[in-house]
């Protein structure tokens, strides 16, 4: 059952509202050296065993498609969980 | 008489606000079901506001890819006119239909005021009945609101007249250049964040400075789907 992993987060250039009101929490308790900013982690599982390029390729599509828009987020991830992401992924 | 269709998502909260200002306007409302594959022959589409899905993955994506999505997308490059309000603008943008994206508001809270706006293309299917330059006030309601797009997409947006309403006084949540709301090429499919069809009736909309509760601004956009209409 291979499970892979696609990390979203929000533009580098644009605001990010949450990230911010959580370094704001951080900052009233003292631990304000620190700027923050909020993602997504999706984990998409699959039964069988074989891990091949097309599904990955599959799992990429989606992640353009549907987990993130580009408008507003890049994905800035996809890898396999408990084993090294083939070359080219 | 013509139909013009609402189409209610699992979240949907205001689309019997639009059905009554469509009854309003002079026009059939048309209740729609997002899992249907059927608009029922209307001859325009309203996305009414919500939170589809509890805003799940981003406010608008899920519903973007629901069943009868696919059929308002090829009516709308067809010429239907759809109209997105608040919901129905993110989910307008996730079907890629309008440019742009709408993100949490600057100031990270949820707002709710009645919000003026200057109408700066009153040639679309719904804002025909407006002056160019006319100030309205209508609802505003939003958490997520903040239209963004990159520098090109601002640049053609505002040279090709595509900025169909500017938030005027106040920006409410940090949107790029005061957009409030835009239009595609076309003219026929246009979103926006305020919701006309919480200013059509007398007594319930917003206050003027004639009358408590007396606006109904927000009629006209219903009207206009109408006028268009007729026009064709």
């Amino acid at each position: 059952m291979p499970t892979i992993v696609v990390e979203v987060m929000p533009k580098a250039e644009l605001l990010d509202p949450q990230g911010k009101a959580i370094a704001g929490a951080l900052a009233r308790t003292g631990r304000g050296e620190f700027q923050v900013r909020q993602g997504k982690r999706f984990e998409l599982t699959v039964p069988g065993d074989e891990l091949t390029q097309e599904l990955l390729d599959r799992v990429r599509e989606i992640a353009a498609d549907i987990l993130s828009n580009s408008v507003i987020e890049d994905v800035v991830g996809v890898h396999v969980v408990g084993r090294e992401t083939p070359a080219g992924v | 008489m013509a139909k013009i269709g609402v189409v209610t998502f699992p979240g949907s909260l205001d689309e019997r606000d639009a059905q009554r200002a469509i009854r309003l306007a002079g026009a059939e409302p048309v209740a729609l079901w997002h899992g249907d594959h059927d608009l029922q022959g209307v001859d325009a589409i309203v996305l009414p506001g919500g939170f589809s899905y509890g805003d799940y993955l981003r406010c608008g994506a899920i519903a973007a890819q629901s069943p009868l999505m696919a059929e308002v997308i090829s009516a709308a490059n067809a010429g239907t006119p759809v109209l997105g309000i608040c919901n129905g603008f993110q989910m307008l943008v996730e079907a890629h239909l309008l440019p742009g994206g709408l993100i949490r508001n600057d100031h990270g809270n949820f707002i709710r005021r009645d919000q003026s706006l200057l109408v700066e293309n009153p040639d679309t299917a719904w804002t025909n009945e407006f002056a160019k330059g006319e100030e309205i006030v209508i609802p505003l309601k939003n958490g997520e609101g903040g239209y963004i797009a990159d520098a090109a997409t601002l640049e053609r947006l505002e040279g090709e007249g595509r900025v169909v309403f500017r938030y005027k006084g106040v920006n409410p949540n940090g949107s790029l250049r005061d957009i409030a709301g835009i239009t595609n090429e076309r003219g026929n499919v246009v979103g926006l964040m305020p919701h006309p069809e919480h200013a059509v009736e007398p007594g319930f909309g917003p206050n003027t400075r004639v009358r408590m509760r007396s606006g109904v601004d927000g009629l006209r956009f219903f009207t206009s789907a109408l006028h268009a209409l007729q026009a064709v």
